[in-house]
């Protein structure tokens, strides 16, 4: 995947973006407890194009999570299918990487830079020892970690495990990068500038992303597609645009409107009000 | 709103400029008393200097007999002599050979438990079966019937250093394996880790706290158990041939039976120092660059 154009600026990608590049086609999940069978999605579609930033926004119990796990390859569903570039997903592959909410995702026996070279190098991504520690340090540069390479995870703060992690799946250049709310487990400002970087990333190379968060704000800022849910089991409640938004709008009536009505849409399931942080700041 | 409490609304100010803190020091270098208390090492050396005194002045003020208990002095003399003249070091290099050939049998007899403990739920079964069993019995207790099986010898200690060894290895190295994360398990798979080498490039670091856990315990269960059965059966191992082919236990037990006790006070102080080298020089070292660098382990 050679999705590389720098220079392409704005929200309007250059490459094939006619064919969706991972097709989520009427998707059941299910999951056993001790007790239960849980059906976490049910008949769930949507479409991802390339350089995409597509959320999936929803209150906890919406399966949004389960979802992400499924397109992984971590689960089957036991309806529909999950495509990608049109081949089914039956395991897990370096073709999607995943970026988990926990710190503990970086592999505590390397350096920052040992994870990644991990990754290129298990992945099947480098041959040669010096081409891996070149994209390495390429993506340490990018989320800003220079000076940190060879520094053990437990030596970072939250943020800086999670720019490792995003560098790690940026890295393997997959062809969807798999984001389970990266940033919930971060404090406010923190998130904010992570959100912003986020961005920034995107802007330099249009990198397709699947961004799931609780955030009804988070959603707009980083989001370019909304895929809203309802809970138990999941469904699709919506699809919207948000291309047009993101933190400078925040606090606008154009951005206002948007979350208004989103956060109407879930509320009328008269949804737990803790299950969703409408107002929870960047 | 009206339901607000009242509050004492006072004025709002910003500070201008921040002028340089001047009272106290952001970051002061602490005295070169404070850092050399700081070091572990000092302290516990310092308790060691003080028994030793102890030690010393009530042996030769008390009047207590030397063979009952000897003077330090004394001690360290028979110690000395031990290494110089009795062909002590050797008698610990004998019983180094034993120690290391039953933990090695040890840990590969463990390693294929576990793996087929974590493989199977037969082999889990099976494991955790034995394990609840067995790790209760101690090792010497199973001396005699060693004895029986496989006569006066090395074989027999050997025998009771494996049982002293693959249970709580096992049993380690298979809770720390099931005790990864499921994060890591997945970011595993992700990268397209499969099969054995998931088990080497994965499980077996992100288990290494527990790993290692598990191999101190053997150790020291071994180590232990070693002395002991020298000590009960140690005479007919050195009878096997002419010079010192005996271990530290039967040092201690020969030295006993000729009323030598201040050389028993030194073989025991060699157990005492070769358990310490191992816990704290061979074992820390490890800690120190695995776990401990990692921060996968408290200090």
């Amino acid at each position: 995947m050679a999705k590389r154009n720098g220079s392409a600026a704005g929200i309007k990608p250059a490459a094939d973006t006619t064919q969706p590049i991972l097709n989520v086609d009427g998707v059941t999940l299910q999951y056993k407890t001790k007790e239960h069978l849980i059906t976490a999605t049910y008949r769930v579609g949507f479409d991802v194009y390339p350089a995409d930033r597509f959320v999936l926004l929803g209150p906890s119990g919406c399966g949004k999570s389960t979802l992400l796990k499924g397109i992984a390859g971590y689960m089957k569903p036991v309806e529909g299918a999950i495509r990608l570039k049109g081949r089914e997903i039956s395991e897990p592959g370096p073709d999607r990487v995943m970026v988990f909410q926990e710190f503990d995702q970086l592999l505590p026996w390397k350096t920052v830079k040992q994870n990644i070279i991990f990754a290129l190098h298990n992945g099947g991504k480098t041959d040669t020892a010096a081409e891996a520690e070149e994209i390495a340090m390429e993506y340490i540069t990018k989320v800003k970690l220079t000076g940190f390479e060879d520094t053990f995870p437990h030596m970072l703060s939250g943020g800086m495990k999670q720019r490792v992690a995003i560098a790690r799946g940026m890295a393997m250049e997959p062809d969807v990068l798999l984001m389970d709310e990266p940033f919930a487990a971060l404090d406010a400002l923190t998130r904010l500038q992570m959100q912003k970087e986020l961005l920034q990333l995107w802007e330099d190379t249009h990198f397709t992303v699947l961004f799931v968060t609780h955030s009804i704000e988070e959603a707009l800022i980083v989001g370019s597609r909304i895929l809203v849910m309802s809970p138990h089991p999941g469904q699709v409640k919506a699809e919207l645009n948000a291309h047009h938004l993101n933190h400078d709008n925040v606090g606008d009536k154009k951005f206002a409107k948007v979350q208004q009505h989103i956060h109407d849409m879930l509320f009328a399931d008269r949804i737990l009000e803790e299950d969703v942080q409408p107002g929870a700041r960047g | 709103m009206s339901t607000m409490p009242n509050v004492l609304v006072r004025s709002e100010f910003e500070a201008a400029d921040i002028g340089k803190a001047e009272t106290g020091d952001v970051a002061r270098k602490l005295t070169l008393f404070e850092r050399i208390s700081d070091m572990n090492s000092v302290r516990k050396l310092s308790i060691l200097v003080l028994v030793i005194a102890a030690w010393e002045l009530y042996t030769r003020f008390s009047g207590v007999s030397e063979l009952i208990l000897p003077k330090f002095s004394a001690t360290a003399e028979a110690l000395y002599l031990a290494v110089v003249s009795e062909q002590l070091l050797a008698m610990v290099w004998n019983s180094m050979t034993v120690l290391v050939t039953g933990y090695a049998i040890g840990l590969a007899i463990a390693t294929l438990l576990t793996t087929a403990a974590t493989m199977t739920r037969f082999g889990n079964d099976i494991l955790s079966t034995l394990t609840a069993m067995l790790n209760p019995l101690p090792a010497i207790a199973l001396l005699p019937l060693a004895l029986l099986w496989f006569g006066l010898g090395a074989d027999a200690i050997i025998f009771t250093l494996l049982h002293s060894v693959i249970w709580p290895v096992a049993l380690n190295a298979h809770v720390g394996f099931m005790s990864v994360s499921e994060t890591q398990r997945m970011v595993g798979q992700n990268y397209g880790l499969r099969g054995l080498v998931y088990v080497a490039k994965l499980l077996i670091p992100a288990a290494f706290p527990q790993i290692l856990m598990g191999l101190k315990i053997g150790w020291a269960y071994a180590w232990r158990t070693l002395i002991a059965a020298e000590l009960v059966f140690g005479g007919s191992i050195s009878d096997t041939s002419e010079g010192a082919s005996g271990g530290l236990g039967w040092f201690i037990f020969a030295n006993q039976m000729d009323l030598q006790i201040a050389h028993v006070f030194a073989g025991l102080f060699t157990v005492i120092l070769v358990g310490v080298f191992v816990e704290n020089v061979i074992f820390n070292a490890i800690e120190n660059r695995t776990v401990r660098r990692w921060g996968m382990q408290a200090r």
